[in-house]
């Protein structure tokens, strides 16, 4: 099983040389932005105006951040319905995603998608899926398709550790590895499926090796340090575009939230979360690299800050003024009328 | 100055008890400190700061029972980090118009309905079927391998996927040769594993590649439904018309002969229920060569659902090259003036068989090969019945609410006035597919069933 070697999670003080000034800049800034992003989604809904299920990405901005500064043109991304950080991540606008939490025709759905349910072709995100574990065989589908066609891209194929447990996952591992597929497989691991916890719901305790009787390599990553993300995003990608199939990441992460808004969280402790705040907070990792060992000032940082704030406080401006969808729309996209 | 305001925590909470301040006036706030609890519709919740200052005033103590959603609770004196305006006060005030809205909808739907339901008061003449010229005997089995051919040698972005489809060339033979025409990368065999390989061609569909699919069953689909109606059905509406999944899902579907309960199911009636999806159960060679060639280049996923025991009956099928039918287009198969047969798949045979045992009664059966499922022809059958004003619905599967269910509401909507009888349907039996020869035959729509129902109708 040498080829499944699993490594461990590397510590914060490891990974300063692995990304320059600029790069971290860059992650700090779409770090923040995903987390302003999440906090006003959070207060939209508390007001009402975003209804239905909201799964917030608070605490793990640092995994599709970090694991996007490894892609180029063409490659996909797929995830569940915990995807607002992904959208962003990939560059979708702040406004099409808040206006799509909020039902409004502005939204990359045309509000008919809504928190769980959105895509963009044009930036390679496949979805937002609702059904846990559906996106994994989908996002296998991607890698298909690269493989189909014969060019270098990758499917980045994310789920959390608790659709780590559905069939379809072990099925797409086999697809994917029997095919060489070109697929990461991005486990976040936020600890709780929900309200249960790693150990109550898996006999796998170190998930990195759940690929190894197909043998995709594995690595546990430490997902609230955004520099760890990029160097083993790197060896992952390097090993999809080089055409030896799939590969698997286990992010060790958390969510600062509950599963969803309406969770009031029971199963953790307050102290738990608060720690994980204080002492591995993604951006104040790397806020604090950036000052300590790039010499960034306050002053820089708040122009950062600034231009985040704007972003998301337009996004919510626009989500609130862009119209309901037409009642037309009732009945649009159901079918597309053949050429 | 920032008003906080009562949350709402769950999806349907509309009010909820403001069960415990845990800051007090005066306190310094930051954000995702915990203020308050609330006890929801649900559950008892933390709410958080969201902006940061300094708690000036609590407008609504502790303990109080009912507080709505967006009331005020609290005013927070913004600090360093609250320069951005709160769309609190803005919004509080304009609730939206939910009700009102899906009132307004329904309402909608049923006009679209009724406005779609015009048909023509008089049987208008059926535009005639395109003539595609000479024709030659062939069995539908090597029409659709045929028109999988045809379709491959078109467009390089159609693959076939599925279980023993190239080098066993097909558990049934449907797809002989086409491992040798067009090799490995398009004509894949899986291992298996109906859901992954389902969920895997539909996200390859996302990408803009044709797959077709095989299911060496579609009892088998099963294992794979989740993909064909949450991800290929629903993904082009939930993403306001972006992702298309064009896909086609095809195999042998209904009873084949002594395979009991779990191999002989009929699904037409499973996948016509759902909104995003086609379904076409074709009866002849002629029907499959032409309607799979269209499912192929639809550019949306088509359930096309085949036949076992149809595999090795022979038609007449055009010898031109361009041959292809419209999806959605019902065929009158044989013209009659008494009854209208409703009819699909393999049992469109049995009712051409009772068609020419009622003309031996003096009876003139109308056989109406409905070929597309979903989208219903119901022009074509309420035709057909305003010309005979009667119906016989037949169909292999379920009774409870089946294909011929659907039919007959149809008819009933659009050609009640012209029946001079209630529709009859004739079924497979509502119990699971027995083994046992006698009973399997017990179970299966019957010759003497659908002259009996023709009968009936005509009040012979």
């Amino acid at each position: 099983m040498a080829e499944a070697a699993t490594r461990k999670p590397r510590g914060k003080g490891a990974a300063a040389p692995a990304m320059g000034r600029d790069q971290l800049l860059r992650a700090y800034r779409d770090m923040l932005l995903i987390r302003r992003f999440e906090e006003k989604a959070g207060q939209l809904y508390g007001m009402g105006l975003i209804g239905g299920f909201c799964h917030l990405y608070i605490g793990q901005e640092a995994v599709v951040v970090g694991l996007q500064l490894c892609l180029k043109d063409g490659d996909q991304v797929i995830t569940s319905y915990r995807d607002h950080g992904h959208m962003l991540a990939t560059g979708m606008e702040a406004r099409g995603v808040m206006a799509e939490l909020t039902g409004r025709i502005g939204g990359y759905s045309k509000g008919k998608g809504g928190s769980m349910h959105m895509f963009s072709r044009e930036k390679g995100f496949f979805g937002g899926h609702g059904i846990v574990g559906a996106q994994v065989a989908l996002g296998a589908g991607l890698g298909f398709a690269n493989w189909y066609r014969q060019n270098d891209n990758v499917s980045v194929t994310y789920f959390g550790e608790g659709a780590s447990n559905q069939g379809q996952v072990y099925e797409s591992f086999n697809l994917a590895a029997l095919m060489k597929l070109p697929v990461i497989f991005v486990i976040e691991n936020n600890k709780y499926a929900m309200g249960t916890s790693l150990d109550r719901a898996s006999a796998s305790k170190d998930l990195s090796k759940n690929g190894a009787p197909w043998g995709i390599p594995g690595e546990q990553v430490n997902g609230m340090d955004v520099t760890a993300v990029k160097e083993a995003g790197e060896r992952a990608v390097a090993h999809c575009r080089a055409g030896n199939g799939p590969y698997l990441l286990e992010m060790k992460t958390y969510r600062y939230r509950g599963h969803s808004m309406s969770d009031p969280a029971k199963y953790r402790t307050r102290e738990e979360v608060q720690k994980m705040r204080e002492q591995n907070d993604c951006i104040e990792t790397a806020r604090k690299l950036l000052m300590d060992a790039h010499g960034v000032t306050e002053a820089e940082l708040k122009v950062i800050d600034d231009e985040v704030k704007a972003i998301v406080q337009d996004s919510a401006d626009f989500a609130q003024t862009s119209p309901e969808p037409d009642e037309s729309e009732l009945y649009t996209d159901i079918l597309i009328e053949a050429r | 100055m920032t008003q906080i305001l009562m949350p709402a925590l769950s999806p349907t909470m509309t009010e909820g008890k403001l069960a415990r301040w845990l800051k007090k006036e005066g306190d310094a706030i930051k954000a995702g400190d915990v203020i308050a609890e609330i006890e929801t519709d649900k559950a008892t919740m933390e709410v958080e700061a969201v902006d940061e200052g300094t708690l000036t005033r609590i407008l609504v103590p502790e303990g109080t029972d009912a507080v709505s959603v967006n009331t005020p609770i609290a005013e927070l004196n913004g600090g360093a980090g609250a320069s951005e305006k709160a769309p609190a006060q803005r919004e509080a005030a304009a609730p939206l118009p939910k009700g009102e809205d899906h009132g307004a909808v329904a309402a909608r739907g049923q006009d679209k309905k009724e406005g779609a339901a015009s048909v023509p008061a008089q049987p208008a003449a059926a535009a005639p079927e395109k003539d595609w010229g000479p024709t030659r005997t062939m069995t539908v089995r090597e029409a659709l391998r045929d028109a999988m051919a045809a379709e491959m040698r078109r467009d390089p972005d159609v693959f076939l996927m599925g279980e023993e489809v190239a080098q066993y060339q097909g558990a049934y033979k449907i797809s002989q040769g086409l491992l040798e025409e067009f090799g490995p990368r398009r004509v894949i065999d899986t291992p298996i594993t109906e859901h992954g390989f389902t969920g895997m061609a539909v996200g390859a569909a996302f990408t803009g590649l044709k797959p077709i699919v095989e299911f060496m069953t579609f009892n088998f689909s099963m294992q794979a439904i989740d993909h064909i109606i949450n991800s290929a059905a629903k993904t082009l509406y939930m993403s306001g018309g972006q992702l298309g999944c064009p896909i086609v899902f095809r195999g042998p579907n209904g009873a084949a002969a002594r395979v009991a309960a779990q191999h002989s199911q009929e699904y037409a009636s499973w996948y016509a229920h759902v909104p995003g999806l086609k379904v076409i159960a074709p009866w002849s060679a002629a029907d499959a060569k032409g309607l799979l060639r269209a499912a192929i280049r639809d550019p949306n996923p088509v359930i096309f659902l085949e036949n076992e025991i149809l595999y090795g009956q022979s038609f007449e099928v055009p010898v031109d090259e361009d041959f292809i039918l419209p999806i959605g287009k019902a065929k009158v198969e044989r013209a009659g003036t008494d009854v209208t047969i409703v009819s699909f798949s393999i049992m469109v045979g049995l009712a051409m068989q009772a068609a020419e045992a009622l003309a031996g009664m003096g009876i003139s059966a109308e056989v109406v090969n409905l070929r597309t499922i979903r989208p219903l022809d119901i022009e074509t059958v309420a035709r057909s019945v305003k010309k005979t004003n009667r119906l016989v619905i037949v169909e292999e599967g379920w009774p409870f609410a089946g294909i011929s269910a659907e039919v007959a509401m149809q008819v009933l909507e659009h050609a009640f006035d012209d029946l001079d009888a209630p529709p009859v349907r004739v079924c497979g039996e509502d119990v699971p597919m027995p083994y046992a020869a006698n009973l399997e035959k017990l179970a299966l729509p019957r010759l003497e069933q659908v002259v009996d129902a023709a009968k009936r109708v005509t009040y012979r």
